[in-house]
């Protein structure tokens, strides 16, 4: 088996290695070795070097964003570091994985990336419902605190840093980063328009990363074991493993680290044990609720952030959710399209109007009211919720399934229409 | 400048703009929300699209916000792109998706942005087909309605009352499609400001609930260039009227004034117009009563004083026009034209009219104080006395802070950006006031003291900026260090600002933040600003008339002279000590009482004369920066109405007299002849003759309907259009809709442009001056040279006593001011009567909040609760300011409270 880096300590039914046994486990051994050889910008060069890209949905390249933020004497201060943890995008629950499994791992990769940037404070923004893992990373913290990991002069090396965890209130769209820093800030949680970016201004105006749990979880490693080791766990060209993870009338769903690159049919067939019986697949969304479907023909693509977004969508979460052909699509985009309609923060018109009308149209078409003009309407709706034109990506998120499975499954939707029912029923 | 190419055009515009300020301001029709020209940009309604292009070659395109997206060197956008037509044309559906279409029966109808918007972008047909959203309306109080299904969600209301007019009880509460605006349970919006989001919103959301007391459609309201009367600031507004009735008092824009704002007193205190209080007949006392006779009559009575032997002594009005206290004055002699304020206010009035003229001091203009980039408040509290001062204060502090967030790229215009980078940090602000101030949530640092102590720490910041200023003796323990950090905060800004002010009743306060102006300008600053506010409309204009003390005129019932007094829009017991006000008036031969309220002066008169308000007359008030502004008649009154200086004209006529005026440029021209410091007075506004393409200035909209079918019932016949002999307007809906003047518009309209919004047709650069001007003229202007000359009188330290308290004035923004009081909605807000008093000493006198006590005043006792004020100093108590049941005393004055012995 290959090697799994992030997920090495985590043993099912029992619970995460304590400060010792983490230690043990070679844990804080990065976090040693940075501090006392590696200087802030020689971490972050590590990482760029890396090609590390985020796993919180966008993929966009760790090193270079922290890259951004001011350093030195003259940076403005305090800096932050923010984990994102809200993981409340649907189908998603890879970052709890890590965080009640190895919190340790969470608390080191934090103390280290915080190092890079310089930041004296660090928040973990955690699901509202993620109780227990809000249990085992407040103990971890106190535990590393213990240690001399954290608080003042860590390791004897000079360095500060205070950690604080947030129990989020529980809204899908305090995930997006900006209107996670307005959360914090005890403010609406509506998106901040960017630019600014939080690297420059971000909480509380100052200069803020963040960043993904599962992105952060691989600092510590890539300190450990080099560059090279790190792009070779992968089977692409994008470097290291990915937590996969596959929910839907599948026979075993779940989560699992492999590399990246390791392709859909690989994932469902092998580690998801494949559809359950009687049942066919009719397409995946590759990536939590916000992405594209893919469909048969794209099961042995490697799933990597460039791959999948060549074949018209995008890697996300990396946490797919599977649609038989026993469920009807149309049921399946007005379902997700109720959550993205509710959760949707009421700042923008195309968003806060638009959703729940798409909403209602959806629903009439399931309960046999459908009209003609409404497949007229949906095309509009996602042509007009699109990248750019609302003023955070939810709104986008939300068009891509419902888009594209417009597009594969049309006969379904004007079946709808036609026979003034859904056939599924 | 920077080059951008729209629709493939290019056009030079200012750099630093966004593309929807630069194509407003180039004439473009796009259609906007969320963004307001004093707001700034935060790109939530999506409404401004436009598609902008990379460079020549890209034909594709891509759509972005135009409020949010910087005019930057070779910008190509288009405005005229199928797709972005599209998006605009879907956001309005979107928006209309679940607004109610209840336009017919919506205040807001006729002048809705929402309206204009909806018709801008072609949007026609409803395609929504499911049920509409519907919210639970609240109760806001006496000033505004609300109808929250009307609400497109632009987020304007909540940004202008918390981020810019500080309130804290409007919010916006849940989420999705579901948001709502409004406070946490019904009650009546704190904040003084309020009234500014009738115009904010661009629906029917929050609506003028006064206007809908008698509502009218604003195309069917005849409209004149009109100035506030409530307070010293001049605030420009649009009174609106119909059939004879006051509707409503809208703002009216002047970049150097008021710009887009109204306090809630200014907006709404109007009401005293239609009052049945109003005197609208000649009124002769016979036998002990007052009844109404003609104007023949009234004037034949008068004219046997006028030409008999009793001394005429003319009491002026700070709250008359220029025009009319200089008739009383042609009339009675400069010798015996009395100003017509207390002796106190007259002193305080004078030393702040000398200290503003002097060399070397700066008056700023409204929009100045804005600009300001450290500000020192000595005495005032703004908001109550001076609201739209402190909006400006606020601003200033604000705006302070924006170059940190522009040193972060962010531009000045991204509204939301700068507030999250500069995380409600403000500009250097002290408050040095008798008690707690509505600015203090944004000031540096807020320190209550009793007047003389205030003036002390005013006396001894200015030593501390220039050292020959005069020293301040043993000041107690915190004030050194105080003095030194606002010293220090004054010298290192650009534009330091001094406000101060005669509310707190004294002289040494007033000299102190003097000596604050001339110390900065005597160590260099070159923007130093120093702006004083004053308590009437027209505070300095007798006193530019160098009128004589109102106390000199009372003495005349001690002299044994025969006398006579013509009492000009003034009640004088308002003014001085009630015996001697009664000695007086009972002493004349005979009193003539020219207003146009019935108060206690009129009711003691022998002839009363009805005069106009603001509403039905024209005339032009001096405001606390020096700037002359000229209100215009908005309607003629019925029945013998009409401005006081007609009246003075009239009795100048029937006595041997200095010439009379048959008309507004007769007298201006006058009163530039005789009295120098007016020498400006007939630039403030075109004379009558002028004429716009041969044709006056209507005072009514082209839409304006009714005016042949309102008397139909009568008389078919379209009744004759009045004259207007005082100004270039018609009371017509004909003529030249001319925006030539800024000092003859009051209602702007463009096609397409049916809302307030219009304005942006009519300014140079959308949110700048217009571009014809801004109206007013100073008076003044800073004078060179380096006359330093320092107050020199400093008090000594306050000591409080034994059995005694100080009681000093407390101003109340609804109820202080005696017009705006006989308004029913503003009444709704004033506070009863009390006697303010700190926690100790009501310990001390064992008195608690609520209990009634006896406050012994110059052996008066007046019969108050008490109010316990934390922020009061001790040994000071406070007396509401001029509230309709409390009468004049004299304050700061030494007082004693007695507790109630229960019976
Ligand atoms: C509506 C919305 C919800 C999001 N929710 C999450 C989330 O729960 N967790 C997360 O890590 N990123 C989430 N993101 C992405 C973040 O905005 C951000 O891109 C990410 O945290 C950056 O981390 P990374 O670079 O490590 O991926 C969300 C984005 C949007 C638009
Ligand atoms: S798209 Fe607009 S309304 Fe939707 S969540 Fe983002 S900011 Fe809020
Ligand atoms: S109430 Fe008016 S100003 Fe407020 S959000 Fe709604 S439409 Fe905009
Ligand atoms: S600040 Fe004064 S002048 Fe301006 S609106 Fe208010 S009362 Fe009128
Ligand atoms: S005006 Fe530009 S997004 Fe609202």
């Amino acid at each position: 088996m290959s090697e799994r880096p992030l997920t090495a300590n985590i043993r099912s039914n029992a619970p995460p290695l304590t400060v010792a046994e983490y230690e043990e486990a070679g844990g804080y051994q990065a976090l040693r070795k940075a501090l006392t050889t590696l200087a802030p910008a020689e971490v972050t060069k590590l990482i760029k070097e890396a090609n590390l890209r985020g796993r919180g949905g966008a993929g966009f390249p760790t090193g270079v964003k922290w890259g951004f933020v001011p350093m030195g004497a003259d940076a403005p201060r305090p800096k932050y570091l923010v984990v994102n943890a809200d993981e409340m995008e649907p189908g998603t629950f890879k970052d709890r994985l890590l965080l009640e499994g190895d919190p340790h791992l969470m608390v080191e990769s934090m103390i280290l990336s915080a190092y890079a940037i310089e930041a004296e404070i660090a928040y973990i923004f955690l699901r509202g419902e993620y109780v227990l893992a809000g249990k085992r990373v407040g103990q971890a913290i106190d535990e590393a605190r213990a240690r001399g990991y954290l608080g003042r002069n860590i390791l004897g090396t000079g360095y500060s840093l205070q950690i604080y965890m947030h129990m989020s209130a529980g809204r899908y769209i305090c995930g997006e980063e900006t209107a996670l820093l307005n959360s914090l800030e005890g403010k609406r949680a509506i998106p901040r328009a960017k630019p600014p970016f939080p690297q420059t201004s971000g909480l509380f105006g100052k200069p803020t990363i963040v960043n993904n749990v599962e992105t952060l979880c691989n600092v510590p490693h890539i300190v450990n074991r080099g560059v090279e080791w790190f792009k070779k766990l992968s089977r692409t060209k994008n470097g290291g493993t990915k937590l996969y993870g596959v929910s839907g009338k599948v026979k075993k769903p779940g989560v699992w680290e492999l590399p990246m690159g390791t392709t859909a049919r690989e994932i469902l067939e092998e580690h998801a044990g494949g559809m359950r019986d009687g049942l066919q697949l009719r397409g995946i969304i590759p990536g939590g609720a916000s992405t594209e479907f893919l469909f048969e023909e794209h099961l042995d693509l490697m799933m990597d952030f460039d791959t999948v977004q060549q074949a018209g969508s995008r890697l996300g979460t990396g946490t797919m959710i599977v649609l038989d052909d026993r469920t009807c699509p149309v049921g399946m985009v007005h379902n997700l399209t109720k959550f993205f309609a509710h959760e949707s923060c009421g700042w923008c018109t195309p968003c806060r109007e638009g959703l729940p009308w798409l909403e209602r149209i959806l629903k009439a078409l399931e309960d046999g009211k459908g009209a003609t003009g409404d497949l007229e309407e949906i095309r509009t709706h996602v042509k007009f919720l699109g990248p750019g034109l609302t003023y955070c990506p939810l709104a986008p998120g939300a068009m891509a399934p419902l888009g594209s499975a417009l597009n594969r499954w049309r006969d379904d939707f004007e079946k709808h229409i036609r026979e003034r029912r859904c056939p599924w029923r | 400048m920077a080059t951008i190419y729209v629709d493939n055009k290019p056009y030079v515009v200012n750099e630093g703009r966004n593309l929807l300020q630069v194509c407003l301001s180039l004439g473009f029709n796009l259609p906007y929300f969320c963004w307001h020209p004093a707001l700034g940009s935060v790109g939530a309604c999506r409404q401004c699209a436009v598609k902008q292009f990379k460079d020549e070659k890209d034909k594709r395109g891509k759509i972005v916000m135009a409020c949010m997206t910087p005019a930057a060197e070779g910008v190509r956008i288009a405005v005229d792109d199928e797709e972005a037509r599209q998006f605009r044309e879907t956001v309005i559906e979107w928006l209309m998706a679940n607004h109610p279409h209840d336009c017919p029966v919506c205040d807001e109808g006729g002048e809705c942005h929402l309206q204009d918007m909806t018709v801008m972008t072609g949007h026609n047909y409803r395609k929504y087909r499911f049920p509409k959203r519907t919210y639970q309306n609240q109760y806001l109080g006496p000033f505004i309605n609300h109808e929250m299904n009307r609400c497109i969600q632009c987020y304007r209301c909540v940004r202008f009352y918390q981020d810019y007019a500080g309130g804290q009880d409007l919010g916006v509460f849940a989420a999705h499609d579901r948001v709502y605006f409004g406070r946490h349970k019904d009650g009546v919006l704190e904040n003084e400001f309020s009234g500014n989001l009738v115009e904010l919103c661009p629906t029917g959301v929050f609506t003028d609930k006064t206007l809908k007391g008698h509502y009218t459609r604003a195309w069917d309201l005849q409209t004149a260039p009109s100035v506030c009367v409530h307070c010293g600031v001049g605030c420009n507004t649009t009174p609106g009227e119909r059939y004879g009735l006051l509707r409503r008092i809208h703002n009216r824009f002047n970049h150097d004034v008021n710009g887009y704002f109204l306090c809630d007193r200014g907006r709404y205190g109007y009401e005293f117009v239609n009052g049945e209080r109003r005197v609208r007949t000649p009124l002769l006392k016979r036998d002990g009563a007052l009844g109404p006779v003609t104007r023949a009559e009234a004037l034949t009575e008068i004219g046997k004083v006028l030409s008999g032997p009793a001394v005429l002594l003319g009491i002026g009005s700070p709250r008359a026009s220029i025009e009319s206290n200089f008739a009383l004055r042609e009339l009675v002699g400069p010798d015996r034209f009395y100003d017509g304020v207390s002796a106190r206010e007259r002193q305080l009035l004078s030393a702040m009219l000398s200290t503003l003229r002097a060399p070397g001091v700066h008056s700023p203009s409204l929009r100045e104080v804005g600009e300001a980039d450290a500000v020192f408040v000595l005495g005032e509290n703004l908001a109550e006395v001076a609201p739209m001062i402190a909006l400006q204060v606020r601003q200033a502090v604000y705006r302070s802070t924006v170059p940190m967030g522009e040193r972060l790229g962010i531009p000045a215009w991204h509204d939301s950006a700068i507030r999250e980078a500069i995380q409600g940090r403000h500009g250097p602000l002290y408050l040095a006031t008798v008690t707690g101030d509505k600015l203090a949530d944004v000031a540096t640092r807020s320190w209550c003291a009793a007047p003389d102590d205030l003036a002390r720490l005013g006396f001894a910041v200015a030593h501390c900026i220039d050292p020959t200023a005069p020293s301040v003796s043993d000041l107690s323990e915190e004030l050194p260090g105080l003095a030194k950090e606002i010293a220090g905060a004054l010298r290192s800004a650009q534009r330091p600002l001094i406000v101060s002010g005669p509310s707190c009743g004294s002289l040494a306060v007033v000299q102190a933040a003097a000596n604050v102006a001339i110390s900065l300008s005597a160590a260099g600053a070159q923007h130093a600003a120093l702006c004083y506010d004053a308590p009437e409309c027209n505070s300095f204009g007798p006193a530019l008339l160098d009128g004589h003390g109102l106390d000199e005129a009372l003495q005349a019932a001690k002299s044994g002279s025969v006398y006579a007094a013509i009492v000009l829009e003034n009640d004088l017991y308002r003014r001085a000590d009630r015996a001697a006000v009664d000695a007086f008036l009972e002493g004349a031969e005979q009193v003539v009482v020219i207003d146009h309220t019935v108060h206690d002066t009129t009711k003691r008169a022998d002839v009363v004369l009805p005069a106009a308000t603001f509403a039905e007359g024209d005339g032009t008030l001096v405001n606390n920066e020096g700037r002359a502004q000229r209100f215009v008649q908005v309607f003629k009154a019925q029945g013998d109405v009409q401005e006081s200086w007609r009246w003075l004209g009239e009795l100048s006529r029937t006595a041997p007299s200095n010439g009379a005026w048959q008309n507004l440029d007769h007298i201006c021209t006058r009163i530039a002849e005789t009295a120098p410091a007016l020498g400006e007075i007939a630039r403030v506004a075109p004379a009558a003759t002028a004429r716009f393409l041969a044709q006056r200035i209507p005072r009514q909209a082209h839409r304006y309907s009714g005016r042949t079918a309102i008397g139909a019932h009568v008389n078919v016949h379209e009744p004759a259009l009045p004259e207007d002999p005082d100004s270039p307007m018609a009371f017509s809906m004909e003529g030249f809709p001319s925006t030539c003047s800024s000092a003859l518009t009051s209602a702007y309209w463009a096609p397409g442009w049916n809302s307030v919004q219009a304005l942006n047709k009519f300014q140079a650069e959308v949110g700048g001056p217009l571009r014809v001007g801004n109206a007013g003229v100073r008076l003044w202007e800073v004078a060179e040279g380096h006359d330093h000359k320092y107050f020199e009188v400093i008090p000594p330290a306050f000591q409080s006593r034994e059995k005694e308290h100080l009681a000093v004035p407390l101003h109340h923004i609804f109820g202080s001011e005696e017009l705006s009081v006989l308004s029913p909605s503003v009444a709704e807000r004033a506070p009863a009567s009390y006697v303010a008093v700190n926690f100790r000493d009501a310990e001390a006198l064992q008195i608690t909040d609520g209990e009634n006590v006896q406050l012994v005043l110059d052996g008066i006792p007046y019969r108050l609760p008490v109010r316990i004020l934390p922020d009061l100093p001790s040994g000071v108590v406070g007396l509401p300011s001029g509230l309709p049941e409390m009468s004049w005393v004299k304050l700061p004055g030494w007082g004693k409270i007695v507790k109630e012995v229960p019976a």
